[in-house]
């Protein structure tokens, strides 16, 4: 394989170049991050997208087939949030706790992201399947792709959405609750992982282990809260 | 640790399958995860012995997001079209999401006692 030309197509096509640049992309924007003194605006999600995306559009490569590469990553989603069961039994104490006030939160919470997103998005001329896309963004990404496809959404740009969901999430909630002097771990990490999934989970497993724990519960009640939910909010609106 | 990680995978496995098989819309892995944490308060060894390897994998959550994120190359035509009012939508909802969840949690665990951690 002397010819350049040959050594690309023989890469582009097997999953092992993809794979690697996002598992380098992440290293590099995760030192990004930390050179930034993990400042909320430079997320690590975003800036390896951002890193990918460029690469992508300077090679000229599709999106299909870079996920051929990218996908044993994105596999992983499904034993993380199993995974997420350990975290909620050592906090097993703190979760009898606070039943009540979870309860309440993320009934709340779960209707009020489902309701505005698809408000605020009607109000400025979004219609149809671009609109229907956003109903269940605040869910963890499986589940959103299940929901959007059940109420005649884009699956792929729900998936998109939710993870720009989960990055909003991440970049607004500390310095927001911080400037509102909240100091209750377990009210900020459920919030946070309510309506932003993983992404925020991550986040809040980085400011505090508390607010992670809960922010992971946040998360996976509200993946099953909005399976229910989003269906019948959108069955009773369109 | 691939003991563990073929656990976390027998109940992504019962999960999906029971999702599939009774058509939950509820996904796979949101059912294992609640069949696990039932399985952890039967057998809370389990948890001791599974918690280096579900911690390694939380800590790196966000990479997973990853390539779903780079989707968003493959829909520069909808955000080109739409893009302000969806990052409205997203920016919007989801403060008031986390602003309605942490003021209910508070007003919930002071009306029920709950307040104040530990």
């Amino acid at each position: 394989m002397n010819d350049p030309f040959q050594l690309w197509s023989y890469l582009a096509q097997e999953p092992l170049l993809w794979l690697t640049v996002t598992l380098a992309a992440y290293v590099i924007a995760d030192r990004i991050a930390a050179a930034l003194d993990e400042h909320p605006i430079a997320n690590p999600v975003l800036i390896a997208i951002l890193i990918i995306a460029a690469v992508l559009g300077l090679s000229g490569t599709p999106y299909a087939t870079y996920f051929e590469g990218a996908q044993f990553v994105h596999f992983m989603l499904g034993p993380a949030t199993v995974a997420l069961a350990v975290p909620l039994h050592a906090n097993l104490g703190r979760v009898k706790r606070t039943l009540a006030p979870m309860a309440v939160a993320l009934l709340v919470g779960s209707l009020t992201a489902i309701l505005s997103a698809l408000g605020i998005a009607y109000a400025l001329g979004v219609r149809g399947e671009t609109l229907l896309s956003l109903a269940p963004k605040s869910a963890t990404a499986p589940v959103a792709l299940g929901v959007s496809e059940a109420v005649g959404g884009e699956p792929s740009l729900t998936a998109v959405l939710v993870i720009l969901t989960g990055i909003t999430g991440a970049i607004v909630a500390t310095p927001m609750l911080n400037a509102l002097r909240i100091e209750d771990w377990r009210a900020r990490g459920f919030a946070v992982g309510l309506a932003a999934h993983g992404i925020g989970t991550a986040h809040a497993f980085r400011v505090n282990s508390t607010a992670g724990a809960f922010s992971g519960i946040g998360m996976g009640l509200n993946a099953i809260l909005t399976a229910i939910l989003a269906p019948l909010v959108v069955t009773l609106l369109f | 640790m691939i003991r563990n990680i073929a656990i976390l995978l027998v109940f992504q496995l019962g999960g999906e399958m029971l999702a599939r098989g009774a058509a939950l819309s509820v996904p796979g892995p949101v059912i294992g995860l609640g069949a696990l944490f039932v399985t952890l308060l039967v057998v809370p060894g389990l948890a001791e012995r599974m918690r280096d390897t579900a911690n390694g994998l939380l800590a790196h959550l966000s990479l997973l997001f990853v390539p779903a994120g780079v989707g968003v190359t493959a829909h520069l035509a909808t955000f080109a079209e739409a893009g302000l009012a969806l990052a409205a939508a997203l920016v919007g909802s989801t403060v008031l999401a986390i602003l309605a969840g942490v003021g209910a949690f508070l007003l919930t665990a002071r009306l029920t006692g709950a307040d104040g951690d530990e």
